[in-house]
């Protein structure tokens, strides 16, 4: 998937405001039989099922088809989505953090994540931020009350603030992903670098 | 003071990443057909081999039919199976095909072969690796870019998660299982109850549970959040295993159960979060919702909305508006129209003879259509070399081939828009067994008891 280098992302938002937001609904299993790695046919598949009727129709009251929020995301548009709590949660196909990335989405913000999802999307360049629920709840009250609502996603500093109301949030991130993301280095190059101490493990095992 | 979980972890790590993960190495990856062909894609591109292609077992279980298995005619699910084939042959792993004796669910035939062993660490990109904890192992699920990493170097980066026992005590009622302890537990804690957790469960009644009642719980442990839910290796856990496709044979066989023995939490092993429930509270259980935490006993009415905030009660009606279900409706006696026995959940041989003990004498109603799909191969014939086979086909049932089946709508076993299905899987997402499917989760006992009234029936009424 895309490797873009993180730094600051300044963007309107996406507001999912579903709490348990399984990957089943992130990406139903019929697009997991698919050998492709195209961005556009996962993006495509992007919470395919609440988006559209069974006959391929859009479903007018679903978000993102609401004419706020469904353009495309672009820079500054669109590039993060406020998710419900305990977002991705169930299977652990990466195909929804592809999905999510194919779409164009760098940031997914909550009050909590299922841990598998929560590596993949990492793993995909999209960058999971944990808040507070208060601070969760502000963000979806302050794109209701605007969509143009800009939430800023400073990876260096390691906070989000919600410019609307300018109440910002620290999140966590360990220093190694960070630096992964900010150079856009994937774990595997790390990993291949590391086949003396591999064997050494192994030796003694 | 250690953790069976801590002392798993500390025994596999290879280097502790600065202000990062940690480096573990991994004794087994299961790869199966639906999230390995982008990983095998990734080594190529890299120009790498498998680093150590003999830890790896390969068998595709999500998209196999469970009708036939001479071809796959949906052809994006059949160029998938395919293509780990392919993949398995370019790399050199061993790979159990669809249709041969050794073929299942990864999540029963791994503990069945005796490829997942006491002690490993076991990963698969599949989240009910987490069954395979239940011979007293780390196994986690994980994704594609993961389990490329693991065919590149037999290791993944993961931060160390938080430890949580669950202990259940007492024994169980008539009529309960493994898998109404787990749906109970879901329902007290949610299904992100145990994120950031690795569980262990302990106690009395995990001590009593059979081995196939383990797997059926620590399958489970991910719809509580949990990547991991491992249970400490005892006398059951080496019978079962003992004498096994690829368990160590004679004096190798001694010497890993000397070692294995040392596998248990210390006595004042201290978790991060610890909890206890007894097991006469357990009842046969049944969901309403659409996630696994939404589970009430079978005698219990679905919830109201009383006393809930807007947004609670938003997400409630939400589910209740897919399931046709009303609040306060009493979901016993509902009639159902799929009977699902089978998963990685409940695809074993005592899942059968639970369902057998159910049937025998009885038949299958008529409003209902059943699928019974063994777990595995290995299963099948266990069901046949018992008779089984014959008490349903004598209650009017048919038993089906290994197959992930209708534990998600990969294969043709699809439950079609508004049916209400009774189903031993795992989940009951929205459009989980197919597009607009209505899924109560249960226990072969329960999914028996109903699939031969026709209603969602308590078992111990019958």
């Amino acid at each position: 998937m895309a490797k873009q280098k993180f730094n600051i992302i300044k963007s309107t938002c996406i507001p999912v405001a579903i709490d348990n937001c399984n990957t089943d609904l992130i990406i139903p299993a019929r697009y997991l039989a698919s050998t492709t790695r195209d961005p556009k046919f996962f993006g495509d598949a992007f919470m395919h099922d609440l988006r559209y009727t069974a006959d391929g129709q859009p479903v007018a009251d679903f978000v993102m088809n609401q004419p706020e929020f469904s353009e495309a995301p672009r820079e500054g548009v669109h590039e993060i989505i406020v998710g419900g709590q305990n977002w991705g949660s169930g299977s652990s196909r990466e195909h929804a953090a592809w999905a999510i990335s194919g779409y164009g989405v760098r940031v997914v913000i909550s009050s909590s994540f299922a841990d598998i999802h929560r590596n993949n999307l990492l793993n995909c360049f999209v960058l999971p931020v944990i808040v507070s629920k208060e601070f969760q709840q502000e963000l979806f009250a302050s794109i209701a009350a605007d969509p143009n609502a800009v939430v800023t996603v400073d990876v260096p500093a390691q906070t989000v603030t919600n410019e609307a109301t300018g109440n910002s949030e620290h999140f966590d991130i360990n220093g190694y992903k960070k630096y992964c993301l900010m150079n856009a280095l994937d774990d595997i190059d790390y990993l291949l670098s590391q086949k003396d101490k591999i064997e050494e493990f192994e030796a003694k095992a | 003071m250690n953790t069976l979980f801590d002392k798993i972890w500390d025994a596999h790590v290879v280097n502790k990443v600065e202000d990062g993960p940690t480096q573990l190495y991994i004794d087994r990856l299961y790869c199966h057909e639906v999230t390995s062909p982008q990983a095998f894609d990734t080594l190529r591109d890299k120009g790498i081999k498998a680093f150590r292609p003999d830890h790896i077992i390969a068998m595709p279980d999500h998209n196999t039919p469970s009708d036939q298995q001479e071809v796959i005619n949906d052809p994006v699910g059949r160029k998938q199976v395919e293509t780990l084939k392919a993949n398995c042959e370019e790399f050199g792993i061993k790979h159990f095909a669809m249709g041969t004796k050794d073929n299942g669910i990864i999540h029963v035939v791994g503990p069945e072969k005796a490829l997942s062993l006491p002690g490993m660490t076991i990963v698969c990109g599949d989240s009910h690796t987490s069954t395979h904890g239940a011979v007293g192992a780390i196994a986690m699920g994980i994704g594609t870019s993961e389990v490329a990493q693991v065919l590149a170097s037999q290791c993944i980066l993961q931060s160390k998660p938080k430890t949580m026992r669950i202990n259940i005590e007492g024994e169980l009622q008539q009529g309960v299982t493994a898998k109404d302890v787990a749906l109970y537990i879901m329902a007290r804690m949610t299904t992100a109850g145990a994120t950031g957790y690795a569980v262990e469960y302990a106690g009395s009644t995990i001590r009593n549970m059979s081995m196939e009642g383990r797997l059926t719980l620590s399958n489970l442990s991910i719809e509580m959040g949990s990547r991991a839910g491992l249970i400490a290796p005892d006398e059951t856990t080496f019978a079962y295993l003992k004498g096994r496709e690829y368990a160590p044979k004679g004096e190798a066989w001694d010497k890993a159960v000397e070692e294995w023995k040392k596998l248990k939490s210390d006595d004042d092993a201290v978790f991060d979060k610890e909890v206890t429930y007894r097991a006469e509270d357990i009842k046969p259980r049944i969901t309403y919702g659409t996630n696994p935490g939404a589970g009430i006993a079978i005698d219990e009415c679905v919830p109201t909305y009383d006393g809930l905030s807007e947004s609670e009660k938003a997400q409630l009606k939400s589910q209740l508006d897919y399931m046709q279900f009303q609040p306060g409706e009493k979901l016993e006696g509902h009639p159902v129209d799929y009977c699902f026995l089978g998963a990685c959940t409940n695809g074993r041989i005592e899942d059968f003879r639970a369902f057998a003990s159910v049937v025998k004498g009885r038949k299958k109603a008529e409003n209902v259509v059943a699928w019974l799909v063994p777990g595995s191969w290995l299963v099948r014939q266990q069901i046949i070399d018992e008779g089984i086979d014959k008490i349903l086909e004598e209650a009017g049932f048919e038993l089906r081939l290994p197959s992930c089946s209708s534990c998600l709508a990969m294969n043709p076993d699809k439950v079609p828009a508004g049916k209400l299905s009774i189903s031993t899987s795992n989940r009951n997402f929205v459009g989980r067994q197919g597009p607009g499917a209505r899924t109560v989760l249960a226990s072969p006992l329960v999914v028996a008891a109903s699939a031969v009234t026709g209603v969602i029936t308590d078992p111990r009424k019958l």
